[in-house]
């Protein structure tokens, strides 16, 4: 057992952990990273049992949009005769509807994260911050499946993407963030006032019409852009139209500002009241 | 040894308790209602201080562990024993880091695996394969560790033919000895268990036991386990400490302290706190034991009679509930009264009143510590009332010989065999009978 000895102390001088209340800031950043493996276990676990549990799982992903698109086509397009930006109406309703059903499901499914793994928050010890993130990454595939069917409509209307198209993933990451954030601000409200699951499928609805998924921007007369830039969805959205559509659009870059403004203090004032919060969410959930 | 690898100083952790609500958490509309309703308040009186009417309605302190303090040397096991509510579970939380202190502070130098409860995480459409992936990230292992100790989890559980098909398929036992088995590979300097087996067969509970016991002492690993089982602990731990009330009773040498834990049981046989129903209506203010004369104790011979008495105070008429009794030993359920099946049941539960119940023998080893559980039904038959709950445990003392075992070893068997024991009859090659009618 002697030859055991150095090798326990040295684990145990890096491994030396103080409990005492008001404390766990200091190694947060390094348990997430030390955490790093459950946050794709977890995230693999919700995607191998969102597809396997129903076989429609996959068709439901190509489905919803295509659906959402050709409904939004119909009214936008043909029965309100809105302005298409001179791209085929169902490109310019479907580049919307990727950021948008991304966010919307991510905020949905974040959001209720804590509540429906409560029993794992109260046995084992983890970052907290994972249950969140991984249930904005599982939507991410749900993304890449839309995204393929997109290509395929480009394809269709033989619609070819300029240079922009490669900074998508900017857009992407912002709204992950944006997606994020407010869900990770919602599901701590909803640990601490039960009935705030009531609020996010209304935030979503709502979302939906004051997003601009179903027409463009444009739409919206000069003097309000900005106003309406604090959606920091219009940001992204209007983001992925310039990326795929291309040329044909102008960035509006004081509201994809706005929306990074947006999007970052939302984000800091969601962790920081997480972070308040987490302490207690073993004793409250 | 040099330093401790567990030092808890002045440990301490309150709760706040709310005579209002069964649920922690509030509900928005409330807090909003609350707002509405002070600010309409403060219009009609601007100049009045705090609500008067707040103080008696207030939440309570409530301290589950106080002034708690001890060190653990590396390589020691540790057992944590003590009634229902006296806080063990609260200190587990705490060192696995799932709630936060209120005062003092642990050191803790070395990585804490806890094992609260088998199979956390656990997903039921996922497939055994799968969810010993889950379950070993869940409890900190790395993919490196996990695919290493894989076909091991795998052996120990005794689950080959099975890795394949979602856990829902399982039956109750290769679900927990799967769960146990992934747990029982982690490989932390510091391994926390909180009474996780109390579930399996009794092989099973006897594989895991000696699996921790490698874990300790072989593989030099911390252990702090806890257990109602008295005789797991003795042959797992050298050292017990005893909580009572959120406080140390006493911390020594096992076999020491679990005496005198004993006697202490011996003395007090009610609950602690009070036992409240779901929906808060009823409160179960005692349950008391009593022996065949109508005394208090918790002490009993083989095959005597044992009353249970619950007193109950109903603030609201609670009408044809259903309860039931269970008796366990360390190797699970063993038998029960349970209205569900007999079909008595009070027809109104209106104040203060009680509930009794003999068991005109108990055919139980001695030397076995018993637990009994409570728990009950609303008048449908199917919504719960009370959650199954541990309320009181008591204890068979005598000798083997006085039951009618002979065996040489009986007197050091009896504490670890299975515990009912009813009358039976050998018919020996040699054409002798030999019958053992007890009680």
């Amino acid at each position: 057992m002697a030859h055991q000895d150095p090798k326990t102390a040295s684990v145990c001088d890096r491994f030396e952990l103080v409990i005492e209340p008001g404390r766990g800031f200091r190694n947060y950043w390094r348990d997430i990273w030390q955490y790093r493996e459950l946050l794709y276990f977890l995230s693999w676990r919700d995607i191998l049992v969102r597809y396997k549990q129903t076989a429609i799982g996959v068709a439901w992903a190509i489905l919803r949009p295509l659906l959402t698109m050709a409904v939004f086509t119909t009214i936008f397009g043909y029965l309100a005769k809105l302005p298409s930006e001179g791209v085929p109406y169902p490109i310019l309703v479907f580049t919307a509807m990727l950021p948008w059903q991304f966010f919307s499901s991510s905020l949905s499914e974040s959001s209720n994260s804590f509540i429906t793994n409560a029993n794992m928050l109260t046995k084992i010890y983890f970052p907290r911050l994972i249950v969140p993130a991984s249930a904005v990454i599982v939507n991410l595939v749900d993304f890449l499946i839309s995204f393929i069917i997109l290509g395929a409509l480009m394809a269709w209307y033989r619609f070819a993407p300029g240079w922009q198209v490669f900074t998508l993933p900017l857009f992407l990451s912002l709204g992950f963030l944006a997606s994020f954030g407010l869900g990770l601000w919602m599901a701590t409200l909803n640990v601490k006032y039960r009935d705030f699951r009531y609020v996010v499928p209304f935030i979503v609805q709502l979302g939906l019409y004051v997003s601009p998924v179903g027409f463009s921007s444009s739409v919206v007369p000069g003097k309000w852009r900005l106003l309406y830039s604090l959606n920091p969805m219009v940001g992204v959205i209007d983001g992925f139209r310039w990326a795929i559509l291309g040329g044909e659009l102008r960035f509006y870059w004081p509201g994809f500002l706005l929306s990074l403004v947006i999007t970052s203090v939302m984000l800091l004032f969601a962790f920081r009241y997480f972070r308040n919060t987490e302490r207690k969410f073993a004793d409250i959930i | 040894m040099g330093k401790p690898i567990l030092s808890v100083e002045k440990l301490g952790k309150k709760y706040l308790l709310s005579h209002q609500r069964s649920e922690p958490y509030t509900a928005l509309r409330d807090v909003m209602a609350e707002k509405v309703k002070e600010f309409r308040r403060r219009l009609v009186n601007p100049f009045s201080g705090a609500r008067p009417s707040d103080s008696g309605s207030g939440p309570e302190e409530f301290w589950a562990l106080r002034n708690v303090s001890f060190d653990v040397s590396p390589g020691d096991r540790v057992g944590i024993i003590g009634r229902n509510g006296a806080g063990k579970s609260t200190l587990l939380k705490i060192l696995s880091r799932i709630t936060e202190p209120t005062e003092g502070k642990a050191h803790l130098r070395g990585r804490v695996a806890s094992l609260l409860e088998v199979g956390t995480g656990f997903h039921p459409e996922l497939t055994g394969r799968e969810n010993i992936s889950l379950n070993g990230a869940v409890l900190g292992m790395t993919k490196v560790e996990i695919r290493k100790k894989f076909d091991e989890i795998v052996d120990f559980a005794e689950v080959e033919k099975f890795l394949d098909t979602p856990v829902k398929h399982y039956s109750s036992g290769m679900y927990v000895r799967l769960a146990f088995a992934v747990a029982a590979h982690l490989e932390p300097e510091i391994l926390v268990v909180d009474e996780v087996l109390a579930v399996g067969d009794a092989a099973f509970q006897r594989k895991c036991l000696g699996k921790m016991e490698d874990v300790a002492s072989q593989e030099g690993r911390t252990v702090l386990f806890v257990s109602h089982n008295m005789a797991a602990i003795q042959t797992l731990c050298r050292r017990a400490i005893w909580l009572d009330a959120g406080r140390v009773e006493q911390d020594g040498e096992s076999e020491a302290v679990i005496n005198a834990y004993g006697e202490r049981l011996q003395n007090a046989s009610n609950i602690p706190a009070t036992l409240r129903s779901l929906d808060g209506n009823i409160d179960i203010e005692q349950i008391q034991l009593l022996d065949k004369n109508g005394r208090a104790t918790s002490v009993y011979s083989p095959g005597s009679p044992i009353k249970v008495e619950i007193h109950y105070h109903a603030k609201q008429p609670v009408r044809r509930p259903y309860v039931w009794l269970g008796i366990q030993s360390q190797f699970g359920a063993l038998f029960g009264a349970n209205m569900l099946l007999d079909g008595a049941r009070p027809e109104v539960l209106e104040g203060r009143g009680c509930i009794g119940c003999t068991f005109h023998t108990l055919p139980l080893l001695p030397g076995q510590m018993y637990r009994i559980m409570f728990g009950g039904r609303k008048e449908d038959g199917f919504s719960a009332l009370f959650k199954a709950t541990e309320v009181t445990h008591f204890l068979i003392t005598g000798s083997a010989e006085e039951i009618g075992l002979k065996g040489e070893l009986a007197d050091s068997l009896v504490g670890q065999s299975s515990p009912v024991l009813l009358p039976y009859t050998w018919e020996l090659p040699d054409g002798r009978f030999v019958s053992v009618n007890p009680f």
